[in-house]
């Protein structure tokens, strides 16, 4: 632990804007992005191959998937310190905190289960079976119904928070990466990263109303591969990261018809606003770096270098 | 399996069959007599594509459960020179559904049987080119990468390097000479220059004398780039490298190597792959492991989308436009509807990384990349598909 102690002396520097946070996974830190000045302002040793990042809410406390550490780290975000760690099952990746501030769930990606952690008490509340490599995990906004989705069996689970007791399973194209429900709590977006789709399903059915192809001029199909997306807050437009494509599409909610594309780094993974929504920061894994997108003219309007493999995102306000 | 009267009651509501599909799989194999090699270093695993067969079975039940699906896995090894047509027959009155692991004239065997007409055959271990070409059977689909994929997908990546000046080394056997054919034609199809092409003739144990033996032999070699090395068997590739009398890198059969697949994959969630593998068989993947669960999985995806056990229908449903299979190599895997061919990323990798993933970036295709390695629609004289052209 010396290390950290000695980073987080070093780095905790002043915070006082808006932050976007940014883990890399294949240099166990986080990168963290003055909105202000769109500069890296720290970088914060983590557990090891660090994906899946989120707030609590009030902001006192940042969860991180470490996922080869086997465990979510709990880290001070003023001083940059880990308080502790929460069991989580193996290899956590992504993970979705419920409405009630307390409960995690975790997708554990090497078995196949999906797995509760009470923040509070620190300790597993439930696991339950789900299908292969869960990866994708989504809470709706009035906290009753959690999606996992499983990369290999192609599948959304729809799990009742109360019982923990899955109550619907639904296919949908190869590789789901991504599951996010819209706001009003009537619809759930999946992306499949192989099958090159977004599927959006009627909550209430859960039947799929219905489906996001991608087509980008010069690039092969099978490079467009959708994995992270982000919803502007009048739940209008959704931007969606394609992965290797190296382009955020621009999608109209209503619709469901892609406005435009939007050029940044290699191989987009994630994304997170700034607190006014104003920008989008894009994480770029392969050229290792964070393109901020102005929302209003969507254009990418800065390119900031991070660690290596940036994956997750989440912002600080 | 304890779990799985649970997790069927909860589900009883959402699944969209109520009633228990099953889907019988047999894995035939016909056993090659050993073929003598210098190293003892490497032994080919006793179920070698048996284990990626098995993993791709229990891959398949885990999504089974939720759908009322279950996959059943039978093993049939039949010894050297042994009655493969009578095993097929077995195999064949109890499933439809066959992967077949087995040489080339061996796969010939059992398609032709009167008792596989309108079965499924999976091919994974009969990488000549002439199953993909004039002698394809429309009952067959073949998983492993032909010589042809491979060799096209050395010499995209030799291209991109503009390593272009080539020597070949082709072994004695059988499959080093079509190894090496395929090899020499990805040449030409590529636009490299082949400036020597040689045959092993050496029969010193080469565990001694390497250094003394392969220098001599490599002499006389013309300037080239790369050393091509054509040896299937594995036998004496391994003492080329660094015994040459230039300082040349090697590739082909030794250091780098195109295959189906490689234990140096992680990118596209590869690590999944191989650590769920390691985890059952207790060794690294090999590319006849990934080829029988690749044919596993094309079953089961099949029959999650297309919602029948019937091989006819099945096999529409594999070779049209709507398959797709995530195979851990960054891009949809499909069948060519004209031989029946896996379409997949081929990677080009030495021991300890991967070199590149083919086709390289920069390789253009009217419509699918992938179909640059290996027979294309043009290409290929098979016609057992229907005329696709």
């Amino acid at each position: 632990m010396k290390h950290l102690i000695l980073a987080a002396s070093v780095l905790a520097g002043p915070a006082f804007g808006a932050e976007i946070w940014v883990t890399n996974e294949k240099d166990d830190t986080i990168s963290v992005i003055d909105v202000d000045t769109l500069e890296v302002t720290r970088t914060i040793p983590t557990g090891e191959r660090p994906r899946g990042i989120t707030f609590s809410k009030d902001y006192s406390k940042v969860y991180i998937c470490a996922s080869d550490s086997n465990a979510v780290q709990v880290m001070d975000p003023v001083s940059g310190e880990i308080l502790y760690d929460l069991p989580s099952g193996a290899d956590p990746e992504q993970f979705v905190l419920h409405p009630d501030d307390r409960h995690l769930w975790i997708a554990n990606e090497d078995d196949a289960v999906t797995t509760v952690v009470d923040t509070v008490e620190r300790k597993v509340v439930a696991q339950i079976d789900v299908g292969i490599e869960p990866e994708g995990m989504a809470v709706s906004p009035d906290g009753k119904i959690v999606v996992t989705t499983s990369e290999t069996t192609n599948m959304a689970h729809w799990i009742d928070t109360t019982t923990h007791q899955i109550i619907a399973n639904t296919l949908v194209d190869s590789r789901p990466r991504h599951a996010e429900f819209t706001d009003d709590n009537a619809r759930l977006w999946v992306s499949s990263e192989i099958g090159g789709t977004v599927t959006v399903f009627d909550t209430a059915t859960k039947a799929e109303l219905a489906k996001i192809r991608f087509a980008i001029t010069g690039v092969n199909d099978d490079l467009v591969q959708p994995v992270g997306f982000e919803f502007t807050p009048d739940g209008k437009t959704a931007f969606v990261a394609l992965g290797p494509s190296n382009h955020v599409a621009v999608v109209n909610m209503e619709t469901f018809e892609v406005e435009s594309y939007i050029l940044v780094g290699r191989r987009v993974w994630h994304m997170a606003f700034s607190p006014d929504h104003s920008q989008l920061f894009t994480t770029n894994g392969v050229s290792g770096d964070v393109t901020v997108i102005d929302v209003a003219s969507r254009e990418p309007i800065k390119t900031i270098k991070v660690g290596r493999f940036p994956w997750g995102a989440a912002t600080r306000p | 399996m304890r779990w799985l009267p649970l997790s069927l009651s909860l589900l009883a509501v959402a699944a969209p069959c109520a009633a228990e599909t099953a889907l019988n799989v047999t894995y035939l194999r016909l056993e090659t007599p050993p073929v003598p090699v210098l190293s003892n270093l490497d032994p080919i695993p006793e179920d070698d594509g048996i284990a990626g067969a098995k993993l791709g079975q229990s891959d398949n039940a885990t999504t089974g459960r939720f759908l009322g699906q279950s996959y059943n896995l039978t093993v049939e090894s039949v010894p050297p020179g042994g009655d493969i047509a009578a095993a097929a027959k077995t195999a064949l009155a109890a499933s439809p559904f066959l992967i077949l692991d087995a040489e080339a004239a061996a796969v010939l065997t059992v398609a032709d049987l009167p008792e596989a007409k309108g079965a499924l055959i999976l091919s994974v271990a009969a990488p000549d080119t002439r199953l993909r070409d004039a002698d394809c059977r429309a009952n067959v689909l073949h998983t492993g990468a032909s010589f042809d994929m491979r060799a096209d997908a050395l010499m995209q990546v030799l291209l991109t390097k503009r390593w272009t000046k080539l020597a070949l080394i082709t072994g004695p056997h059988q499959a080093d000479k079509d190894w090496g054919a395929a090899l020499r034609a990805a040449t030409t199809k590529f636009g490299l220059d082949l400036v020597a092409d040689k045959n092993w003739t050496e029969r010193a144990d080469l565990r001694r004398s390497a250094s003394s033996e392969v220098s001599l032999f490599t002499q006389d070699l013309p300037d080239h780039d790369v050393l091509l090395i054509a040896d299937e068997s594995d036998d004496f590739a391994r003492y080329v490298a660094y015994n040459t009398w230039l300082p040349r890198p090697v590739a082909g059969s030794e250091g780098m190597v195109p295959a189906g697949w490689s234990p140096t994959l992680e990118q596209w969630g590869a690590v999944q792959l191989q650590d769920r593998f390691k985890e059952g068989a207790a060794r690294p993947m090999r590319p006849r492991d990934y080829a029988a669960w690749v044919a596993m999985r094309t079953l089961g995806e099949a029959l999650t989308r297309a919602g029948s056990t019937d091989p006819g229908v099945l096999r529409s449903y594999v070779l049209s436009d709507e398959f797709e299979l995530d195979g851990f190599k960054g891009r949809p895997l499909s069948y060519r509807n004209w031989n029946g061919e896996l379409r997949q990323p081929i990677p080009v990798a030495q021991p300890r990384a991967l070199v590149t993933l083919a086709p390289v970036e920069g390789v253009l295709h009217e419509y699918n990349e992938l179909d640059t390695l290996g027979r294309d629609r043009g290409e290929s004289a098979c016609r057992a598909f229907g005329e696709t052209q």
